[in-house]
Order: structure tokens, then C-alpha cells, then sequence
């Protein structure tokens, strides 16, 4: 029966007209449900978030208190006390991490559960907000996986932020029936206030066997270099209080110590400090006479003053920040978020992040010892340098301070860096402020290396269809004595290039590539067959070039191996009618780009072009058959921070065939191009890169009264 | 017929409807839509009371941390000292600062004993220390104390194992305990364990010790070494091998290791399995079972064939021609094998886990090596494959600026050392670790000069700063006449007339009183006159207040256009010494010296500093870092000064120094009076870096003073090289010259019109 109606449909109109009515009808009616309800359904399956999410969410819909509870005995096991001698290659297990083409390691979260004892009373608190933020973040991040086979890290919901909220034996036999505990092995804690009294440890008390600690507060002694994390202590504050940075510049005070819990002897040294330098020094305590219903953590006091905290903290240049019983001190992350400059005094204490953060750009670490000589310490510090350490400052806390989301993920890129090394953030990721990441350069051939002569250059000729002229150019640069080979780019599609016979003799190799599209970009591919690093671009009309001249350009790149280095210069001006930049081909005073008619440059420098072009300029110039030298000189100028070099006196090309069509018109209209050009790259880069000089090399001896024939370059040529 | 299958048929349907309506959910669980299904992945649940939740700990808590009524913080710290002990030192608890605060920090070498002959290494350590600024022979002085006695090998089978080290050590009066001294260490441990064993209680001293493992380590206090060879050289050191910078790498190899392959013991867990990688076209490892008396006892199936591959490959062949070099722990954790690659700029990729790389307190080893782990070898290939091009190059230059900067020589390991000791000092006063990962290297840069790194000349582009746009002039006066000279008169005149001058400083080096402020030319800016007690003009004057200096003489005659260009010039160099006066120096292979030349000659690598802009900056270093030693040299030898500048500059940066134009009229003069017949020593013979001797401009002036004076500047070239381990002079062939430098313009157009004369 099935089959016969599969039949009917299928054929559907041809049979309708034999048909009774009824079962016409009868179909019809039948086709059309089964058509709406495919619709529906399809509905269903295409539409899906709205009913998934909310189907979620009402699984989600469940508070805290519902979790289930487990019960521990009172003789389950208890892990072993922290191994102080793990290191990730003795006790973390770095198969379950496994090579992976992303480099991230996968992280799991165990599901939140209630613990009691075996007389029903509760180990700790279920979960912190802090803690459940934290480990929302992780969820939420890259990192998460929900598959506890193909994880590499395991995160108990089991809150030991606060060592003084938990029972410790308990919270122990609590992570030893976790399901993957072994041994702790690849479990990471996050405590930030370690120890209690009296002798405070300075690190999570909770048996814990193999298990990483991101801790708050370690001292040198209890932290596994290269096995723990120190993070910060989270200011709830942070969250409650909106400081907007402020610009450098001098504050009110010098030296602030807001703390209020400061041991007896540091207040002593302090008030000794405030009484040789007067009001520069404000030492603030807490606030013994508030009227009710004032939170006293939001005010602090000196004599009668009242001032709000932590908004003082931005009143100051330097804040100090005391140990107290602990080494970490949640007050660091409120001198952070004010850009007041940290003034750390806690020996052997291991600051946040201090694997990958460097503290000495941010704050000032002084010996416990030293405190009397604070102030003239901090005077010592020049005023532009605690201006980059405000700054700095801010950017600490503004990146891994901020939020428990912000530790966590610090927390977890340094783990993940240390299982994938050479995937690793680098030094000036983690540490350089975004200010700085934009007006800096990191130059990519930034040893000074001056290239040995005997390489000799690559001489790329790039042509259409001017062969007459191009074996004059191939003629003529073959003279160069260091050159070592000559490449032609045949960028004519339609046309053979000459029959090898008929090519000049040099006594380099010679080499054609033929391009499968006639593009500018053409000229700048970093083409297999350049072995050397210095390469010469040079059209297939530059004649006049003597080989003295293209020989000193040579020498002169190998001393400034990181620049284009040309002949004749261009300069761009600020047009201050059209506010906008203008292309310059004037014999001026000045130069900040070269031609790249004849030019030399590292090899490098193509493949810039060529791969990291930023934007569509690559596209751009193609389009426009035009400003690829241009678009060059942005390039080199903006990856290395430096001008160009012109070499000798030459001031344009001239090419005996230009001069016909060297029209006024022309001009203008080449003018008008290459300044819009030059706009363009401007607001591809974000920023003019182009650096402006009034110098040009000469030979050491040029135009000096002297025997020519004594001389290196002698011929040297002229405009 | 027709009314059942019409039923049947609507059931049919209704079930079907019925199943996609109610059942869809689990359907698409298991049927086409799976795909989607799996991206849905289980979070941490969004709370409902999440908001409501208790902070982790109250405010009142966080802010009142603990309870007063604790140890007061100095018995806390005797404290720790007694439960840590020296096993676990630490400076806070183990080091006397008080004996650094008031000579600074001082080095005293124990002097040595007769008949306690010292290997040939320990004796180049000791003379490095020796050779330092930082030494004393004074021990009440000292802040840093070094034994006399040989600890390098404390392997108790090696023939240069010293014995009854312990007993020694307890007859030194100066010993405490180990307090304040710094003990080096090459080998420790032996068969079979390889353990940290030194023979010897150390007490309280700091270890700098080879193959350091983290365990042992004691962070911040301790400090880790590279292993070196015993024919390190002492000074100067070879240059690394790169030359050329290509991206991709040109090389034939993507990773090599030659080395021994141990069946047994410690370390064999990694030497054993190296041969597996090895594929025989890009990756190279090979392995010998040929070492120890006895290898055939333990020899394999492999061995016979490993052994003839070995042979076929030459070590230093394959770091030349490769990418990555395997450098991984031996029987001990560090190896040579760690330098051989940084020098060959083979990136190494370092199996040996639980080593505490060398100077890792400093220098940021992710930037120059691939740190792998001996359990994940066989992903070391993968690993290395996906590394990019421009990273693979950055590598490369990276270990070529830490082997030159901190391993080339035993000076540098060895002033590495005691810089880093000398950094936690005072925390406040040290290099960050940018200084010490960024040119020129933190041996160059000193933190007693300023620790904001816009104040040195070298990372300006790195950090966006840029130079100051001012100079202050300084002028040395050495005439005898009480009075001011013409040509004084007319270069403060000249100088003044610059925009750009902040101050002019006159250095007045004479016997005779200057004259009064009245008698001095009325200038723009403000002008001081210095009365150096001090015998050289490279001396930090607290009056230079600007980045740039130029430095005149002050028979020197310069026009303000000169000084203006040279100045713009400086500006885009402010790493380097720019001047007008050039001179060079060259390879005199038959005398088998460095020469030196006044002539004129198509090369320079001096700039004379009787013209000169230069970062004051490199006052401090030339006071500062240069040992007393080196300066005694100078002072013997008159007129060196400015050579020692230059060898200093190029040190510095490894590049030459920049000649600007210089009008034609007093070329002759300046070199008449300011080195009175340089060329008349006689023409040097040419040599291989110099071109044939050409005209000599100035040999007008042949006295005997002149000739004196030039054979002075040849020995004093000749020294510095030999003091510096090698030649650091570069040569330059060109001259900065304005944009329109004698073109045939119109003189409006030129800004500088003057230089043209």
C-alpha cells in the first residue's frame, strides 16, 4: 500500500485526471498535511535556538541549593600534603594534553555538588560569587570542554578561595573522591587567601597531593616555580567602584599607605617617613568615629580628615602596599585600578603573574629592610619613567586584574603556554599596554648584521614588452661587480619573451620567470630563485644608473641592510588647505621615500609584501597599476620605524622614450594619483609611517679635492 | 479496499505527524541533525540566586588581613632563616646586604695559595673577576667574597677534584658560614647518579653552578650557568655564525643531532630514543653507542648500523646547514652542546626537563630556544614544523644576540653572573627584563645611570620615544693662554647661532683660571664653564642635560649650518657617534698589529670626537663600565681617549660610526692643528682592510711630537683591541650629505647652502 501511494505522488498529475473527485480531493487534502507538516517541522528543525536555548535554560533554571549532596565518611581517604618538589615534568601528566594543531590545552569543570559530613553539616560554603564567576569564565572560554576523556586540566567547583570559609580535612576527603582525581595529577585550585593563625601559611593548607595551586600570596618558599600560578587577590571593590584612569601628571601626594591593618612597627616607620617629609606623605588609617549605616571599607582617616576609599588612591604617585599577616594583599589590585604605583614592601613574596609580568615596569619592590629609605628611593625615579609605571600600572589591572575572568584566563594561557612553549605569548603580548603595542616597532631584522660583500645582490628587472631597453638595462647592471645574478619578470601574457640566443651574454646567471598575470605585485614575490638577501628592483629602462653608482647603492644597504635604499627621493607634505597629504617630486631638502625604479631592499621586504600587506593595499595596487613603490615604502617604513637612505645625487629617471609623453597634463594627473595613494595607505596603516630626513650617502671621498682615480666610486653620476 | 487504505493511510500520516510534533527532539538527537547536536556542549550553569551568592570573602576581611597580635615582622624573619635554614636560602635570609651599602658592590677574590694550582678554567673565572670593575683587593670592603679554591669539578673521579674542600673552607677567617660568597660549579655528581653532590658544605653561599636542576635551585638566590668548554676564550670571544638573514630559512636540514647514545643509566631515557625521529632527509639524529670502555658489553642491535651512519655526517657540518638542533640532556642536564647551537644560530630545541636554563633569572629563553619535554619527543618534529618563517628568523637573530651579549667569552658568563647579583641588591635599581632580552644586552645598559628606558640611546623605536630635540655643546679648552683664543671665541659664536643648542659647557682643562663670566661671549643660551678635576672629558657631567652632546676641541672651526645638519643626522642615529673628522684603521698583516690612519682613505671607522654628536649616555658608560684597568691604559697612553670612545660605541652597537659633510677651507686646518702631522709615523703598509695608501692630505707637519703622538694612537688601537678580545671597530664607505649637496640647484633651494663651499 505504501508503494502504491509513493507511486501516486510521484506521479501525481498525470493520474489526477482519472481519478474519482472524491479522491481528488481527498489527495489534495492529504498532500496538503503532509506539506504543512513538513513545514512545521522544518520549522522546528531550522528554528532551533529559541526552542533549545529555552529548553536550556530551563535547565539551567536551578539554584545552588539544589545541587546534589554528597555525603563523605569520616574515614575517606585524604589526599597527601602538597609535593613541594612537583614540577610539570615530574608530576603533571602532559600526555592527556596531546599535540594539537590549536595549541590550547582543554579544560574540564566538574559539576558543582554539596559536601557534608557524615553528621550532615556542611564543609564549606557551595560556591563563592567570585568563584562561580570564575568558573563561568572558563566555561565560557575557549578552553572548556564538557568531555572529561579529551581533557587536560581539571578544575573542581569545590570553592577553596578562602582557606578561613572551608573545613580543611573535609574539603580534602572532598577532592580525593573527585572521579579523576588521581593523585591530583593535572587538577588546578584556585585559593587566594591562603593560611590562617597564627602562623599564617603562605599557601592553600588543604591537603592537595599533586594538585597546581593558583595561589594569591605565595611566598618564595611555597611556590613551585614553574608548577604553581600566583595570581592576585580579587577586589570585590573593582566590580563596586568605577575609577576612570587618569592622565599622567602630578598627584596631591607623594606617598600614600592606605592599609589599615598594618603591623605596629611598619605604622611606626611610616609615621616616621610622613614626619621628615611633611604633607607629601599621607598615611591613612582606619576611621574610628563614622556615623552609622557608613560601610568603614569605603572610608579611611587621617586625624580627622575623612577621605573615600579607594577613589584617594588616585590622589597619590606612589601607594604602598604592606604584607599583613598574609603576603597577598587585595589592596595591590585597588592601587593598580587608581594607576597609583605600587610600592610593594613583602619580602620573598611572589608577586601575581610574575612568570610572565614584569613588575619592575609597573611598581617599585623595596626590602623590608629598606623602608626607612623609601622616600628618597621613590625621588631617585625619574618623572617620565613613574609616568609609564602609572600607565603601566592601570594596563596590569585593566588585563589581569580587573575581573575573576581576567585571572582565570591569565591563569590558564600561562599554564597552556608552558605545555605548548613554542606557541607561547611572548613578553611584549603580555606586558607591553596597548598604547605602546601601537607606537612601537619591532623591527624583523633587528640584529645589526652587515651582510658579507661576497653575496653580492639580485638584480629583478620587471618588464612587459620593451625588450630593446631591457637588454640595455641587463647590459649595463652586469658591469656591477657585486652583482651575482639577474632575474627578469616576464609580465606579458600575450607575448613570448626572446629566444635565449638572443638574450645579452653576462657573466652571471639569468634567469626569466613568466607570470601568469600582468600585476605590479609581481615585481615584489619573493621568488625561489633570489638567493641572495639583497635584492635591486629596477625597471627595464633605467639606463643612466653608472655601475659605480649601483655598486655604492649596494655597499650603502649592506650597511643598512633594514632600509630601502634608492636613488632618486620623494618627499609627502601635509597639505594644510586640502588636510590631507601631498606627493612632493620637487628637488627638495628633504626625502621620505625612494623610488623603487631602482632600488635596493632585503629580500625579507617581499615577503612582507607579498604575505602581510595590511588591508587591501596588495589588491589595491594591482588594481591601479600604480604607487607599488609607494605602497613599499609604507611597508618598510612602518615595520622598522626608519627612514629610507638616498644615495647620490640623482634626482629623477630619464628615459629617452619618456620624454615624448612627458606632458604637462600628465604630470599633473600622476600627481594627483600618487598623492591619493599616499592618503590611502595612510588610513590603511592607521598612521603615517613615512619618516622624513634631510640627508642623502655620498661616497666618504665624494666631491672632495682629491685624485679620482684614488677613489672608490669616482663615477658617480649626476641629477 | 479503497476505505482501508484511505484509514490506513491517515493513521499513517498521523503517527508520522504526531512523531514530528512531540518526538522531534529526540529524533534529530539521533538522525541527520547530529552534527548540530554536538556543538551544544554542557557550560557551567547560569544560576538562578548567582547574583545572590556570598562574596569569597567579606570586605572587612580582605582590608583587616589578620590579626595584629602577630611576630613583629623582624623576628618573623630571623624566623624563617631558622626553619628554611641554607638548604633553602634565600637573599632576604642568607645574605648580608649591610656589607654591600656603603662601598657598593665589591668583589674580593680570595688571593691563592701556593701549591693549589687551579684548572686553566677557574683561573680564566678569576681573572675575569679580576678584570671587572667591580673587584677589590680589599676584603673589608668587599660585598662579594669568591674562594681561591677550585670548585669547578666535583666530580671525586676527576683528576681535578680537590679534596678536603670542607676543611679548607673552615680555616678561611673570611668564610661565615658561606655568607656573602658565590661559589662556581661546572660538574657535580658522578657515576651512575649524576646527583648535585659538590663534596662540600656550602653553608650560606651562593651557587653558580652548570646543569642546575629546578629542584635544587634556589630561586633568586642561586644562579645558573651555561657549561663551557675549557678552551672558552677569556675575552672577546667568536662572533655567531649567522650571516644572512632569509626567510624561509634556506637551510638543508630542519633538525639534526649527532651525539652519544646512552644504553644505560641516567639520561638514557631521552639518548635512547633520539634515533626514532631520524628520517634521513630533513631530520638528521644520529646516535653512537662508541663511548665508555665497555660499550660493546651493552651494545644493541642498532648499534652496528647507527655507528656507521654516525660517521658519515660531520658535526659542525650539520649545525651550519641546519634550522634546529636537538640539544638534549646528557648524563648531566646541561650540555656544550647548548652554546655550540646558540653560537651556530641553530635554534636549539632543549630536551632535559627539570633545567633551570642558564640566567634564566634574566634573559627570557622563549624568545630563542624551543623548550621541549623529554616525554614529548617524538611531537618535537610537528612542533617545529608549524613554527613560521618570520619566527624562525626571529630565533635565529635572538640567539645570535645572546651568545654575543652574554655566553661568547668567560667574561661575559662570568660579569653576567655578578650582574645579576648586583640587580637584587637594590630591586628599585635594576634592569627589567626587557633590558636584558633587547640590544644591546644588559651588560651595556646600567641602571645606575636610569632606569627609564627612554634615557638610553637604544630603544627609541622600539618604545616610540623619541631623541630630545636639543644638544648640549661641550667644549674642551687646553690652551695655556689666560685669555680666550680667536678660535674659541668663534666656535661658541658658530654653536650659539644653532636653534637647536640647550647649553654650551666649556671643559677648561688649563692651568690658568678661565676668565671672568664678562669676558665670555654673550650667547642665547645659557653657558657654564666646568673645571674637570677628573682627567678625561668623557666624564658624566651633571650639566648635560640634553640626549644629545657634541663634543668640540676648541681649536675646531665649525659653521652653524655644520652643526645644524650634523645634528638633524644625529637625530635619525642617536645610537652612534656622528662627526665631521674621520679616520680608520686597518689589518697590518706583516706587522701583525691593527694600524691606524689619518689618511684620507675611501673608509672610516673613527669619528674624531674633536666633532662629534654622541649620546651622553655613553659619558656614564665610558666612566662606569669601562674597568679602571682599561682606563689606566688610556690615561698611559695621551690622546687615546677618542679611540677608546669609538672601539666603546662600536662595541656597543657593532656598527660603524656616521661621517657628515664638512666644509672644504677647514678641513685642512682642523687636522693640521688638532692632530699635528698624524700621517708623518710614515705611510703603514697596506693592508687588507684599508686600500693602498693614498695621498697623504695633512704631512705637512712632520715634528717629532707629531710622530710620537700618531705611534701613540697605533699602540693605543692595538691595545684596545687586545683588551677587548678583538677588533670592534667597523668601517663605513659613505658620508651623510644634504638632500641637494652640491647639486646644481638654485642656492635658495638648499637648506644648508653653507656645506657646499
Amino acid at each position: 500500500i505504501m508503494c502504491a501511494s509513493a507511486k501516486y505522488n510521484t506521479r501525481g498529475p498525470a493520474l489526477i485526471p482519472r481519478m474519482k473527485t472524491k479522491h481528488r480531493i481527498y489527495y489534495i487534502t492529504l498532500f496538503s498535511i503532509v506539506l504543512l507538516g513538513l513545514i512545521a517541522t522544518g520549522m522546528f528543525q531550522f528554528w532551533p535556538h529559541s526552542i533549545e536555548s529555552s529548553n536550556d535554560w530551563t535547565v539551567e533554571k536551578r539554584s545552588v541549593h539544589d545541587v546534589p549532596v554528597v555525603k563523605l565518611p569520616a574515614d575517606s581517604p585524604i589526599p597527601e600534603r602538597g609535593d613541594l618538589s612537583c614540577r610539570m615534568h615530574t608530576c603533571f601528566d602532559v600526555y592527556r594534553c596531546g599535540f594539537n594543531p590549536k595549541n590550547k590545552i582543554k579544560v574540564y569543570i566538574y559539576s558543582l555538588k554539596k559536601y557534608v559530613d557524615e553528621y550532615g553539616t556542611l564543609v564549606s560554603n557551595t560556591i563563592s560569587r567570585e568563584y562561580n564567576e570564575l568558573l563561568t569564565a572558563i566555561s565560557d572560554s575557549e578552553f572548556y570542554t564538557d568531555d572529561v576523556n579529551r581533557a587536560c586540566l581539571f578544575v573542581p567547583s569545590i570553592d577553596v578561595l578562602n582557606q578561613n570559609a572551608l573545613r580543611i580535612k573535609e574539603t580534602a576527603q572532598a577532592l580525593a573522591q573527585l572521579s579523576r582525581w588521581d593523585r591530583g595529577t593535572n587538577h588546578l585550585l584556585f585559593n587566594m587567601l591562603p593560611g590562617g593563625p597564627p602562623d599564617y601559611n603562605t599557601a592553600l593548607d588543604v591537603p592537595r597531593d599533586r594538585a597546581l595551586l593558583a595561589g594569591g600570596g605565595f611566598s618564595t618558599w611555597t611556590y613551585r616555580q614553574g608548577y604553581d600560578v600566583s595570581i592576585p587577590v580579587y577586589s570585590p571593590l573593582s566590580g563596586e567602584v568605577d575609577l576612570p584612569e587618569r592622565g599622567p601628571g602630578p598627584r596631591r601626594y607623594f606617598i600614600l599607605s592606605s592599609q589599615m591593618a598594618l603591623h605596629p612597627e611598619y605604622r611606626l616607620e611610616l609615621e616616621a617617613l610622613q614626619a621628615e617629609n611633611g604633607e607629601s606623605v599621607l598615611i591613612l588609617d582606619k576611621c574610628t568615629n563614622l556615623s552609622d549605616g557608613v560601610p568603614a571599607v569605603r572610608k579611611r582617616c587621617y586625624k580627622n580628615q575623612v577621605f573615600d576609599y579607594p577613589q584617594v588612591l588616585q590622589e597619590s604617585t606612589f601607594c604602598v602596599v604592606l604584607r599583613g599577616a598574609r603576603l597577598g594583599q587585595a589592596v595591590l589590585s585597588d592601587v593598580l585600578q587608581a594607576g597609583c604605583v605600587p610600592v610593594i614592601i613583602a619580602d620573598s613574596y611572589i608577586l601575581p603573574f610574575s612568570e610572565v609580568l614584569d613588575w619592575k615596569r609597573a611598581s617599585v619592590v623595596i626590602p623590608e629592610e629598606k623602608m626607612p629609605e623609601m622616600y628618597s628611593i621613590l625621588q631617585s625615579i625619574p618623572q617620565r619613567q613613574i609616568e609609564e609605571m602609572q600607565r603601566q600600572a592601570r594596563w596590569f589591572w585593566e588585563a589581569y586584574f580587573r575581573s575573576m575572568k581576567a585571572i582565570a584566563l591569565a591563569t590558564l594561557q600561562i599554564i597552556n603556554d608552558r605545555i605548548y612553549p613554542y606557541a607561547a605569548i611572548s613578553y611584549e603580548e603580555w606586558n607591553d599596554p596597548p598604547a605602546v603595542k601601537w607606537s612601537s616597532v619591532s623591527n624583523p631584522l633587528f640584529l645589526p648584521l652587515i651582510p658579507p660583500q661576497s653575496q653580492g645582490f639580485t638584480a629583478v628587472v620587471l618588464t612587459y614588452d620593451r625588450v630593446e631597453s631591457l637588454f640595455r638595462v641587463i647590459t649595463e647592471v652586469s658591469k656591477v661587480p657585486s652583482l651575482s645574478k639577474l632575474l627578469v619578470v616576464w609580465n606579458n601574457q600575450n607575448k613570448n619573451p626572446p629566444e635565449d640566443s638572443l638574450w645579452p651574454k653576462i657573466r652571471v646567471p639569468l634567469k626569466v620567470v613568466r607570470t601568469a598575470e600582468n600585476k605590479l605585485s609581481n615585481r615584489f614575490f619573493p621568488y625561489d630563485e633570489i638567493e641572495t638577501e639583497a635584492v635591486l628592483a629596477i625597471d627595464d629602462d633605467i639606463i643612466m644608473l653608472t655601475s659605480d653608482e649601483l655598486q655604492f647603492g649596494y655597499e650603502v644597504w649592506r650597511e643598512f641592510p633594514d632600509r630601502l635604499v634608492g636613488y632618486p627621493g620623494r618627499l609627502h607634505l601635509w597639505d594644510h588647505e586640502m588636510n590631507k597629504w601631498k606627493y612632493e617630486s620637487e628637488w627638495t631638502n628633504e626625502v621620505s621615500m625612494v623610488l623603487t625604479g631602482a632600488a635596493f631592499y632585503h629580500k625579507y621586504f617581499n615577503y612582507l609584501y607579498t604575505y602581510k600587506m595590511p588591508g587591501d593595499i596588495k589588491n589595491w595596487v594591482d588594481a591601479h597599476m600604480n604607487c607599488e613603490d609607494i605602497a613599499m615604502n609604507f611597508l618598510v617604513a612602518n615595520v622598522t620605524g626608519k627612514s629610507v637612505i638616498k644615495v647620490t645625487p640623482r634626482k629623477k629617471f630619464k628615459c629617452p622614450e619618456c620624454t615624448a609623453i612627458d606632458g604637462l597634463s600628465l604630470d599633473q594627473t600622476h600627481m594627483v594619483e600618487r598623492s591619493e595613494c599616499i592618503n590611502k595607505f595612510a588610513s590603511v596603516f592607521g598612521t603615517m609611517p613615512l619618516k622624513v630626513v634631510e640627508h642623502r650617502a655620498d661616497p666618504v671621498l665624494y666631491k672632495d679635492d682629491f685624485p679620482e682615480k684614488l677613489k672608490s666610486f669616482p663615477n658617480i653620476g649626476s641629477l | 479496499m479503497q476505505t482501508r487504505k484511505k484509514y490506513i493511510f491517515l493513521t499513517f500520516l498521523a503517527s508520522w505527524l504526531l512523531l514530528f510534533f512531540f518526538g522531534g527532539d529526540q529524533l534529530r538527537r539521533f538522525t541527520f541533525f547530529s552534527g548540530r547536536k554536538a556543538e551544544a556542549r554542557r557550560n557551567w550553569p547560569r544560576w538562578t540566586d548567582r547574583t545572590l551568592l556570598r562574596s569569597f570573602a567579606d570586605p572587612e576581611e580582605l582590608q583587616r588581613d589578620g590579626d595584629l597580635s602577630l611576630l613583629s615582622p623582624r623576628e618573623r624573619r630571623a624566623a624563617w632563616l631558622s626553619v628554611y635554614g641554607s638548604s633553602r636560602c634565600r637573599m632576604e635570609t642568607c645574605f648580608d646586604f649591610s656589607r654591600c651599602e656603603r662601598h657598593g658592590f665589591k668583589v674580593f677574590t680570595y688571593p691563592q695559595e701556593r701549591g693549589q694550582p687551579v684548572s686553566e678554567t677557574y683561573g680564566k673565572i678569576l681573572s675575569s673577576i679580576e678584570r671587572s670593575r667591580y673587584h677589590t683587593p680589599n676584603p673589608e670592603e668587599a660585598c662579594l667574597f669568591i674562594l681561591s679554591i677550585d670548585t669547578l669539578d666535583r666530580d671525586h673521579l676527576s683528576a681535578q677534584y680537590v679534596r678536603n674542600v670542607d676543611e679548607k673552607i673552615r680555616g678561611f677567617p673570611l668564610w661565615n658560614g658561606g655568607r656573602n660568597h658565590l661559589i662556581f660549579n661546572l660538574y657535580s655528581g658522578t657515576w651512575p647518579g649524576y646527583t648535585g653532590e659538590l663534596g662540600f658544605d656550602i653553608g650560606q653561599a651562593i651557587l653558580a653552578r652548570a646543569s642546575f636542576d629546578t629542584h635544587s635551585f634556589r630561586p633568586g638566590f642561586d644562579v645558573s650557568i651555561p657549561l663551557f668548554p675549557k678552551d672558552h676564550p677569556q675575552r672577546g670571544g667568536d662572533r655567531g655564525w649567522l650571516y644572512q638573514d632569509s626567510v624561509p630559512p634556506k637551510k638543508k636540514y630542519l633538525l639534526v643531532f649527532k651525539g652519544k647514545r646512552y644504553l644505560t643509566g641516567i639520561g638514557s631515557g631521552t639518548r635512547n630514543a633520539l634515533h626514532h625521529i631520524h628520517n634521513g632527509k630533513d631530520i638528521i639524529s644520529l646516535t653512537t653507542c662508541k663511548h665508555g670502555k665497555d660499550w660493546e658489553k651493552h651494545k644493541d642491535t642498532r648499534c652496528d648500523k647507527d655507528n656507521v651512519d654516525y660517521e658519515r655526517f660531520d658535526y659542525q657540518e650539520l649545525l651550519h646547514n641546519s634550522t634546529f638542533s636537538i640539544v638534549p640532556r646528557g648524563r648531566r642536564l646541561g650540555s656544550f652542546r647548548f652554546l655550540e647551537a646558540l653560537q651556530a644560530a641553530c635554534i636549539p630545541v632543549l630536551l632535559s626537563d627539570g633545567w633551570e636554563l642558564p640566567f634564566s633569572e634574566a634573559i627570557d629563553w622563549g624568545k630563542a630556544a624551543v623548550v621541549g619535554s623529554e616525554r614529548l619527543l617524538l611531537q618535537i618534529p610537528s612542533a617545529v614544523r608549524c613554527i613560521h618563517p618570520e619566527r624562525v628568523l626571529a630565533f635565529q637573530q635572538q640567539t645570535q644576540f645572546l651568545w654575543d651579549a652574554y655566553f661568547s667569552s668567560v667574561d661575559k658568563i662570568v660579569h653576567t653572573t655578578l650582574e645579576i647579583i648586583k640587580d637584587r641588591l637594590s630591586p628599585h635599581r635594576s634592569r627589567s627584563r626587557l633590558l636584558w632580552n633587547a640590544l644591546p644586552g644588559g651588560l651595556l645598559v646600567l641602571p645606575e645611570f636610569s632606569t627609564h628606558l627612554g634615557d638610553f640611546p637604544f630603544y627609541y623605536l622600539q618604545h616610540g620615544y623619541s631623541p630630545s630635540t636639543k644638544f648640549t655643546a661641550l667644549i674642551r679648552a687646553v690652551s695655556q693662554a689666560g685669555s680666550l683664543s680667536q678660535p674659541i671665541l668663534r666656535l661658541i659664536q658658530a654653536v650659539s647661532g644653532s636653534q637647536y643648542c640647550a647649553q654650551i659647557v666649556v671643559l677648561w682643562s688649563c692651568e690658568k683660571p678661565p676668565p671672568p663670566s664678562g669676558k665670555w661671549p654673550p650667547t642665547p643660551q645659557p653657558h657654564c664653564v666646568l673645571l674637570p678635576q677628573l682627567s678625561h672629558r668623557f666624564f658624566p657631567f651633571e650639566a648635560i642635560q640634553t640626549d644629545a652632546v657634541l663634543s668640540l676641541d676648541e681649536d675646531t672651526s665649525l659653521s652653524t649650518s655644520e652643526v645644524d645638519f650634523a645634528f638633524s643626522v644625529w637625530r635619525s642615529f642617536p645610537e652612534r657617534i656622528v662627526g665631521f673628522p674621520t679616520r680608520s684603521h686597518f689589518w697590518d698583516p706583516e706587522q701583525g698589529r691593527w694600524g691606524y690612519t689619518s689618511q684620507w682613505t675611501n673608509e672610516l671607522s673613527i669619528v674624531l670626537t674633536a666633532a662629534a654628536f654622541y649620546h651622553r649616555y655613553y659619558h656614564s658608560l665610558f666612566t662606569e663600565y669601562l674597568p679602571a684597568g682599561l682606563r689606566d691604559l688610556v690615561d698611559g697612553l695621551a690622546a687615546c681617549e677618542d679611540i677608546l670612545m669609538n672601539v666603546l660605541v662600536a662595541a656597543v652597537t657593532k656598527l660603524p660610526p656616521i661621517k657628515v659633510t664638512q666644509r672644504k677651507q677647514h678641513k685642512e686646518g682642523l687636522v693640521q692643528k688638532a692632530e699635528c702631522g698624524d700621517g708623518a709615523a710614515g705611510t703603514p703598509p697596506p693592508g687588507q682592510r684599508s686600500p693602498p695608501a693614498l695621498h697623504s692630505a695633512p704631512a705637512k707637519a712632520k715634528g717629532t711630537a707629531g710622530s710620537r703622538r700618531f705611534s701613540q694612537r697605533q699602540d693605543c688601537l692595538d691595545q684596545l683591541a687586545n683588551w677587548f678580545g678583538y677588533m670592534p671597530l667597523v668601517s663605513s664607505q659613505l658620508r651623510l650629505d644634504p638632500v641637494l649637496y652640491k647639486d646644481q640647484v638654485s642656492v635658495l633651494r638648499k637648506k644648508y647652502p653653507g656645506l657646499d663651499k
